[in-house]
């Protein structure tokens, strides 16, 4: 699973993360991924063919449930913690002109 | 002496019983909580005193008038800080939270309360619960009440220690790799892990949401069990969450190891393992043996591919777990940008500190198109090796005991240097989170330094009560010892 660890697949993971990386930082990261990847390769010894991926290990089903409203109209107390809102919204910054 | 160096059962039955008022319990928390807090930083927030009293007299209201019967009436207890508690700031130790007051609480906090015990603050830990020591907060390390220049472990070090310091009764702490077990084992308290799906996420702010589960830190077993039977429930909010029917945790208690089969992975016991920690865990082992326990070694087999397989797993649900902090509905905002995107990216490169920012880097990788299979599926079928590798030792063994972390509470400041060492300090927690089992981590020694090592126990799946009934009775070989910040000195003042 031999992954180059470059520039551009920081550049592209931190695209993927939303992360902004400033100067130093970008370098670390790479290292730190490169050291990472380097590591968990060890996993590539065991034979896992024919081994189906484990998500969940306690066998629940999938859970249903009517689609009710059961709680209270919220909305004061949850744009209490937002950053900035505006008539009862969250606001963000334009999104196009 | 101070009412927190009781345990939180014998706090609440000399609440019952009217010789201590719940009033004065919660005082003497938070004047612990005053002249301890400069050495241990183990808590992030204090409760407010007067809603803290307010409520005090409102239980023993409920404890007199017959209201109120349970074992942790009255009782204050301290709550790790990624649990919403309504109206508390709750930071997750992080930057990008530092402002957020949930509006309601986590279904666990809230059955504590309805069982009358009284929340004393929230506690410090690793930012996001991702880390081993405590020291990845932004609101600085929590020391270790036995030598404060080192760790008290993590993620959940501040309820570790707040219990070892003896500043609250007992805490709640959140385990999705070893964060209850392997604290409580540097602090010497005791720390216990439910299966997977016992305890209700709801308001736990997630990580990991496929291995962590929330679980008592607390002064002994029978404290674990009492705290057990109230927070374990079905809960309609949490869609992992499995119906067990009524828990019934504290009468497995009972001392009696006769029997019992007793599996040790021979496979732990390498040359990585601290010479002292062995040494300590074996002698346990033997002790059980001698109560009539039947105790004998195995190969558990694949325990070097638990540490990267949980590091894919666990980072890959971060990262996306992570993503719904972005600037617009809470937390921190990033002040200078330009458009939303830069917004998001700015918020999230200034919120997130560096083990969080490592951590959402790996699993974005892992679960990028064209890296998926080699990466996250794999490490999902190498989950499910390990399951398999449990579910045949338990074919066998009631319990499985070993060491919970390879060396004692190290110095502060000499882990976080290099990530994959410290990573490899959760070798034997991690399987346990993979695999859903309930686990233990209480005292069973002390090291040449004079440092608390932990005992792991661990049982099938929704068998706890024998991990509780052999923690129980080995418990009873032992004197309890009491950290150096818990014996009452500092609290004088």
């Amino acid at each position: 699973m031999a992954v180059k660890t470059d520039d551009e697949m920081i550049e592209y993971v931190s695209i993927l993360a939303k992360l902004e990386l400033k100067g130093d930082e970008k370098e670390r990261a790479r290292r730190d991924m490169e050291k990472m990847l380097d590591y968990v390769d060890k996993l590539s010894e065991l034979d896992t063919d024919g081994i189906d991926p484990l998500v969940q290990v306690i066998d629940t089903e999938n859970v249903f449930r009517e689609d009710m409203v059961t709680n209270s109209d919220d909305r004061d107390n949850i744009l209490a913690n937002a950053p900035e809102k505006e008539q009862g919204q969250f606001k963000v910054p334009k999104t196009f002109n | 002496m101070s009412l927190m160096d009781l345990t939180a059962v014998e706090l609440g039955k000399k609440i019952k019983e009217g010789s201590v008022g719940v009033r004065e319990a919660v005082k003497d928390c938070l004047k612990q909580i005053r002249a301890k807090e400069a050495k241990t930083n183990a808590f992030i927030t204090q409760a407010d005193e007067t809603g803290v009293l307010k409520r005090a007299d409102e239980v023993q209201k409920a404890v007199d008038s017959g209201e109120l019967t349970g074992p942790l009436a009255g009782v204050p207890f301290a709550v790790k800080d990624n649990m919403c508690t309504k109206g508390i700031l709750t930071t997750c130790a992080s930057k990008i939270l530092s402002n957020f007051v949930p509006h309601y609480s986590a279904t666990a906090v809230e059955k504590l309360e309805k069982a009358g015990a009284i929340i004393a603050g929230k506690t410090n830990m690793d930012e996001f619960a991702m880390g081993s020591t405590s020291e990845t907060s932004y609101y600085g390390p929590v020391k270790n009440p036995w030598d404060t220049d080192r760790v008290p472990g993590g993620s959940s070090g501040g309820s570790a220690a707040a219990v070892a310091a003896s500043e609250v009764s007992f805490a709640l702490g959140s385990d999705t790799g070893g964060s209850i077990r392997q604290p409580a084992a540097y602090c010497g308290v005791t720390g216990f892990k439910p299966t997977y799906g016992t305890v209700s996420r709801y308001g736990l702010i997630a990580y990991a949401s496929s291995l962590e589960q929330i679980g008592p830190v607390a002064k002994d077993v029978t404290d674990c069990a009492a705290v057990l039977e109230v927070i374990s429930s079905y809960d309609s909010k949490d869609s992992t969450s499995f119906n067990r029917g009524v828990p019934d945790f504290i009468s497995a208690l009972d001392g009696d190891v006769k029997g019992l089969r007793i599996g040790i992975p021979k496979d732990y016991f390498t040359d990585d393992l601290d010479p002292e920690v062995n040494a300590a865990v074996l002698a346990a082992a033997d002790r059980m043996k001698d109560m009539g326990a039947l105790a004998e070694f195995f190969d558990l087999s694949l325990v070097e591919y638990a540490v990267p397989a949980y590091y894919i797993i666990a980072s890959a649900e971060a990262s996306s777990n992570l993503s719904r902090f972005d600037g617009v509905k809470y937390g921190y905002r990033a002040g200078d940008y330009e458009g939303l995107h830069q917004m998001y990216k700015r918020t999230r490169s200034e919120g997130f500190g560096e083990e969080v920012k490592r951590r959402i880097m790996l699993g974005s990788f892992a679960l990028s198109s064209g890296y998926y299979d080699a990466y996250y599926l794999k490490a999902l079928r190498t989950k499910a090796l390990i399951k398999q590798a449990f579910d045949k030792a338990f074919e066998k063994y009631d319990v499985i005991i070993g060491p919970v972390a390879p060396v004692t509470a190290p110095k502060l400041g000499g882990s976080l240097s290099d990530p994959i060492k410290m990573y490899l300090g959760d070798i034997y927690t991690v399987a346990a989170n993979l695999a859903g089992l309930p686990g233990i981590s209480l005292p069973c020694g002390r090291d040449s330094n004079g440092l608390p090592i932990g005992l792991q126990i661990m049982g099938d799946c929704f068998n706890e009560r024998s991990v509780l009934k052999a923690a129980f009775a080995f418990e009873q070989t032992r004197k309890q010892e009491k950290s150096p910040l818990a014996c009452g000195k500092e609290a004088e003042v």
